[in-house]
C-alpha cells in the first residue's frame, strides 16, 4: 500500500511545518517553502495541517500508484497527468491501483505538494518529518527521493476505487498569492544602507537567480551599497532573512536556511509573502515593499484567518461527499 | 557580578525577535546571554519555538497566533520586546552560570592538519609553538550555528589569529578542527569551508541518535588534548 517512484525528480523531498527547538544547537528548521500550498493539499483530504506532503521541483518525479489512494495536489502546476489524463490542481482525486502519476509541463510556480489521505508512512526525527539532507535523517531516510523507492501509505486499506474521479470542488488558493510583490519589514541594517540604495530596494525589480534552492534565493539587481562599512559576527538569521552580500546583491534566506549569519540584514520578508515567494522561480523578477511589524502581524491573522476558513469549507465539502455517496 | 549593559531589539521577522548587546566576540557579555537563554527557557509562555543565543544577542522564534491568544490587543513583537527588557533587568540579580568543562582530544600531526604548517610560518613561529599556544586556553562556545553541532568558540591568541582561507576548499573532512580569525570550531560534518584547518578530532561532534545530538552546547568550556597520530586512530575505530 504506497507509491513507487518509476523516475526521480530534481529534487523530491518529504517535508512538514519544520523542526523547531534545536536551532540553538545549529540543526536548522527546515519544513515546507510553501505552507500555504501544503496547508491547502493537506486539507483537501482531510488531513491536519501539520501532516508531511512530497514537496517536488520541475522537473518533478513519476509515480506509481500501487494502490488506489486519494490524493491532492497543491502550489505549482507542472502539468499533472494521471494515466496520461490531465489532473486538476487544488481538488481531491480518487486514483485507482497502477496509476502513474507525472508531470509533463512548468506551467506556473515552483514546487508542487503531493498530499495522500491520511499521509505517508515516513521517518520522524526531533518531532518532525522534515527531510534533513545534511543529518541524512527525517522524512524517506533522509534524503531527497530515488529511482525505485517505495513509500508506503499511512492508511493500509484499499480504497477500492477503479476509476480516476476528481471531487466535485477546487479549493480556491488565489487570494493567498501576489503576482510578484514581497512585503518586508526593515531589518536591522535597512538604516545603514545608503538612501539610494533603500529607494532601490522599494522601486526596483530583481530576478531570482540560478543559485537559488530550499537553502536561499540569489537574487539579481541593481548593486546596493551600504553608507558606512560593517563587520558584524553572526547571530540567528531566519526563514525569509534577506542580506546583503560582499559583492552588493541580496540573498533570501528559504526554509532550509542555516541557523547563523553574519551578513547586514536590511530586512526580513513577511510570513504573508513567503508562499509567493516560495512559488517564484529562477528567472521571475520581483518587487520588494516595506511594511511595520505591526501591518506584518495583523496581515498575518487575517490570512492564516481566511486560510482556516478554507480548511473548514474543505472539510465540511469531504463530509458531505462521503455521507452522500 | 555583572554589569548592566545597553542592548538594542528588533525583530527578525514577523515571527521573531532579538535582543542584541552588539559589539565584540566577548566572554563576559556571552555569559550574560547564556544567562539570558536559561532565563528565556524557563518562559512560561505559550508559543515558543526555538531560543538562540549568539555572540552578544539571543533570538527568539515565536508562532504569532499562539502569542496572541494570550496577550489581547497588542501586538506580539511590542509584547515580547516587554518581557525581554524585563529579562535582562532581571539578570544582575542571578548567579553566574558556568558552562560544562569539556577535554577535546585532538591530533595535530600534519597529514590531518592540511594548513598548520603555512600558518606557523605565517605566524614566524615553529608548529609545537603553535600547538601550544592552541592548547594552552580554555574556549568559550560562544554559540553553534553554520551546521549542526558546529561550535564557534574562541577566544584564539592573537600571536596564531588568522584570517579564512582566502578560497574556501569543496570538502572540509569531518572532525577537522579550524582557525578563523580569533576564532576556533570542529566541523561536524564533511562540509564545504574556508577555515584554517591545524588538526583533527577523532570525536563524533555530531550523532542523530543522541539526545540531544551534539557533543558541544553554547556556553560550554573547551580545551584541546593534543594526542598522537596512533591514539587518533585507536580513538577513531573505537568511535568513542
Amino acid at each position: 500500500m504506497g507509491i513507487r517512484i518509476i523516475k526521480p525528480g530534481l529534487s523530491d523531498s518529504f517535508q512538514d511545518c519544520g523542526r523547531y527547538g534545536f536551532q540553538h544547537l545549529g540543526i536548522p528548521p527546515g519544513g515546507v517553502m510553501d505552507e500555504v500550498a501544503a496547508t491547502v493539499a493537506n486539507a483537501l483530504l482531510g488531513n491536519a495541517s501539520k501532516e508531511p506532503v512530497l514537496e517536488m521541483h520541475f522537473p518533478a518525479a513519476t509515480i506509481l500508484f500501487e494502490t488506489s489512494m486519494m490524493m491532492s495536489l497543491a502550489g505549482a502546476d507542472f502539468g499533472a497527468q494521471i494515466n496520461g489524463v490531465d489532473v486538476a490542481m487544488h481538488q481531491a482525486i480518487l486514483v485507482p491501483a497502477k496509476a502513474e502519476l507525472r508531470f509533463i509541463k512548468h506551467k506556473k510556480g515552483a514546487r508542487v505538494y503531493l498530499a495522500v489521505e491520511e499521509g505517508f508512512k515516513i521517518d520522524e526525527w526531533l518531532g518532525s518529518y522534515s527531510t534533513s539532507v545534511v543529518v541524512n535523517r527525517g522524512g524517506f531516510c533522509g534524503r531527497n527521493l530515488k529511482k525505485n523507492d517505495f513509500i508506503a501509505f499511512n492508511n493500509p486499506e484499499d480504497l477500492e476505487i477503479d476509476t480516476l474521479t476528481h471531487l466535485p470542488w477546487i479549493a480556491s488558493v488565489g487570494e493567498f498569492y501576489t503576482n510578484n510583490m514581497i512585503r518586508f519589514i526593515a531589518g536591522n541594517e535597512y538604516p545603514v544602507l545608503e538612501k539610494i540604495s533603500q529607494k532601490t530596494i522599494n522601486t526596483k525589480s530583481f530576478i531570482i537567480s540560478k543559485q537559488s534552492s530550499r537553502m536561499g534565493y540569489h537574487l539579481e539587481g541593481q548593486a546596493l551599497l551600504l553608507s558606512e562599512k560593517m563587520e558584524c559576527l553572526s547571530s540567528a538569521v531566519n526563514f525569509g532573512t534577506i542580506q546583503l552580500l560582499p559583492n552588493a546583491q541580496l540573498i533570501v534566506l528559504m526554509a532550509d536556511h542555516q541557523t547563523t549569519g553574519g551578513y547586514p540584514r536590511v530586512g526580513h520578508v513577511a510570513t504573508t509573502s513567503l508562499p509567493t515567494l516560495a512559488q517564484a522561480s529562477v528567472g521571475d523578477s520581483i518587487r520588494f515593499e516595506l511594511e511595520t511589524i505591526e501591518a506584518a502581524e495583523a496581515n498575518y491573522l487575517q490570512q492564516q484567518q481566511n486560510l482556516q476558513q478554507l480548511v473548514n469549507a474543505c472539510n465540511f465539502r469531504l463530509q458531505e461527499y462521503f455521507r452522500n455517496e | 557580578m555583572l554589569q548592566a549593559a545597553t542592548y538594542q531589539i528588533y525583530p527578525i521577522g514577523d515571527q521573531a525577535i532579538t535582543l542584541d548587546y552588539g559589539g565584540f566576540m566577548s566572554d563576559r557579555v556571552n555569559q550574560q546571554i547564556m544567562q539570558l537563554f536559561h532565563a528565556l527557557k524557563e518562559w512560561q509562555i505559550d508559543g515558543i519555538l526555538d531560543i538562540i543565543p549568539a555572540y552578544h544577542s539571543i533570538s527568539i522564534v515565536y508562532e504569532l497566533k499562539k502569542i496572541k491568544k494570550q496577550i489581547g490587543n497588542q501586538s506580539a513583537y511590542n509584547y515580547l520586546e516587554k518581557q525581554l527588557r524585563h529579562a535582562a533587568a532581571n539578570l544582575l540579580e542571578q548567579r553566574v552560570e558556568t558552562g560544562r568543562e569539556m577535554v577535546i582530544p585532538v591530533c595535530y600531526d600534519l597529514s590531518l592538519a592540511p594548513d598548520l604548517a603555512e600558518l606557523a610560518a605565517m605566524h614566524k613561529m615553529s608548529i609545537d609553538e603553535v600547538i601550544d599556544v592552541h592548547c594552552a586556553v580554555k574556549y568559550r562556545v560562544y554559540m553553534i550555528g553554520f551546521l549542526p553541532g558546529f561550535a564557534y568558540m574562541g577566544k584564539v591568541a592573537d600571536s596564531i589569529a588568522t584570517e579564512r582561507k582566502s578560497t574556501p576548499r569543496l570538502k572540509v573532512p569531518a572532525g577537522s578542527v579550524g582557525i578563523a580569525g580569533n576564532q576556533t570550531g570542529i566541523y561536524p560534518f564533511e562540509s564545504p569551508g574556508g577555515w584554517q584547518l591545524i588538526a583533527q578530532t577523532p570525536v563524533s561532534l555530531f550523532d542523530a541518535e543522541k539526545e540531544p545530538p551534539t557533543y558541544l552546547q553554547p556556553g560550554d568550556i573547551v580545551s584541546f588534548k593534543p594526542i598522537g597520530l596512533e591514539e587518533f586512530h585507536d580513538l577513531k575505530n573505537n568511535k568513542i
